[in-house]
């Protein structure tokens, strides 16, 4: 073995690697990101995860080893959850102000979330474990996670359907909101939160920061609601 | 930064402890959220020491997401034997979803008159 292979499969194997490659592919796409001029479908997300990986197929990289790098990074969800209580503080006026909008829009967004997802996927003969797994696709990754588990189906299959949801709630919003005339940036954000969680807020807070606050409590409520929904839902299915 | 970001895990640490010990629902980090939003009502002195650190953080939310997003590459297998079925499935009920979801929040806020003064 050459010098050149040497440093490849120490570095290759540890986690410096990945996590600057994480923060290079992010680096990347927020800049593409701006330079379009935050236009939606310019989502950093899905331009660091079409690098990342184009980099692992390249490299011959497992997703575990690409993990054990990454982790660090994906740690930090749970911090910046917490994080979201903030917003969630500073607009806790409004949201009590509006309480009825968010009740009603909540359990319409949640239950047309579930029931629609459950019954295209019935349509296109989606068996019983992608079905399980998807479910609950709208809710925060970690609470999808565990949904599906308790449903039947498959974490690491739920956890992927809660991303792509996420991107492409977070790359259709803005353009569908408009469609449909809707102005108020409490419904823009919140009924966002709602239906693509996360990734769906980080986008809200890129747009205005009441959306992005309305948006935190829409997937923190959504959080609750389809961990009682979704086994309902999926029972009659 | 290292006061706030240890006060923003210990908000984690108490929400994982208070989901697991009792049982909830909820992840630890949701209950860690509604643990601090209590913690800053009884004194907003708080909120003001972590808005920095929060703000630094929520700036970058979409980052914390992309090492979850690459898993969708150990999947691509059983996504694409299932592709028009899933891409319709999730494509379809997040449309309807977000605008079932939106029409609803500014019809009853109309109805109710809980219009926004802001």
């Amino acid at each position: 073995m050459n010098d050149a292979s040497l440093i490849w499969s120490y570095l290759s194997s540890q986690p410096l690697l990945w996590l600057t490659a994480t923060l290079a592919a992010y680096w990347a796409g927020d800049t593409l990101f701006r330079a379009l001029g935050r236009k939606s479908f310019a989502n950093p997300v899905l331009i660091a995860v079409v690098i990342l990986g184009a980099v692992l197929w390249i490299s011959g990289t497992s997703y575990q080893t690409y993990f054990e790098g990454a982790q660090f990074v994906h740690f930090m969800l749970g911090p910046a959850t917490v994080c979201l209580g903030l917003p969630l503080y500073d607009n806790l006026k409004r949201v009590r102000r509006a309480a009825l909008p968010v009740v009603a829009s909540l359990i319409v967004g949640s239950t047309v979330a579930v029931v629609s997802a459950l019954l295209i996927g019935r349509a296109f003969g989606l068996d019983d474990l992608l079905l399980a797994s998807m479910a609950p696709k709208s809710t925060t990754a970690p609470v999808a996670i565990g949904i599906a588990e308790r449903l039947g189906g498959q974490p690491t299959l739920a956890a992927v359907m809660v991303l792509l949801t996420g991107i492409f709630g977070a790359m259709i919003a803005t353009p569908l909101l408009n469609a449909l005339r809707i102005t108020d940036w409490r419904a823009r954000g919140f009924s966002v939160g709602v239906a693509a969680h996360g990734i769906g807020t980080a986008r809200a807070f890129q747009v205005n920061e009441t959306a992005g606050a309305f948006a935190s409590i829409g997937m923190g409520l959504n959080a609750v609601l389809t961990a009682i929904l979704a086994p309902l839902v999926l029972s009659l299915f | 930064m290292i006061p706030a970001l240890t006060i923003i895990l210990c908000f984690q640490l108490m929400g994982e402890i208070a989901s697991r010990g009792l049982h909830l629902p909820l992840p630890g980090p949701v209950v860690g959220l509604v643990l601090l939003v209590c913690a800053c009502l009884a004194s907003p002195a708080l909120a003001e020491r972590l808005r920095s650190v929060v703000q630094g953080l929520l700036g970058h939310l979409s980052l914390f997401f992309v090492p979850a997003g690459v898993g969708v590459i150990a999947h691509l297998g059983i996504l694409g034997q299932h592709g028009l079925g899933l891409a319709l499935a999730l494509a379809v009920s997040t449309v309807l979803a977000i605008a079932a979801g939106a029409l609803t929040f500014a019809a009853v806020s109309r109805w109710t008159g809980a219009d926004d003064d802001e």
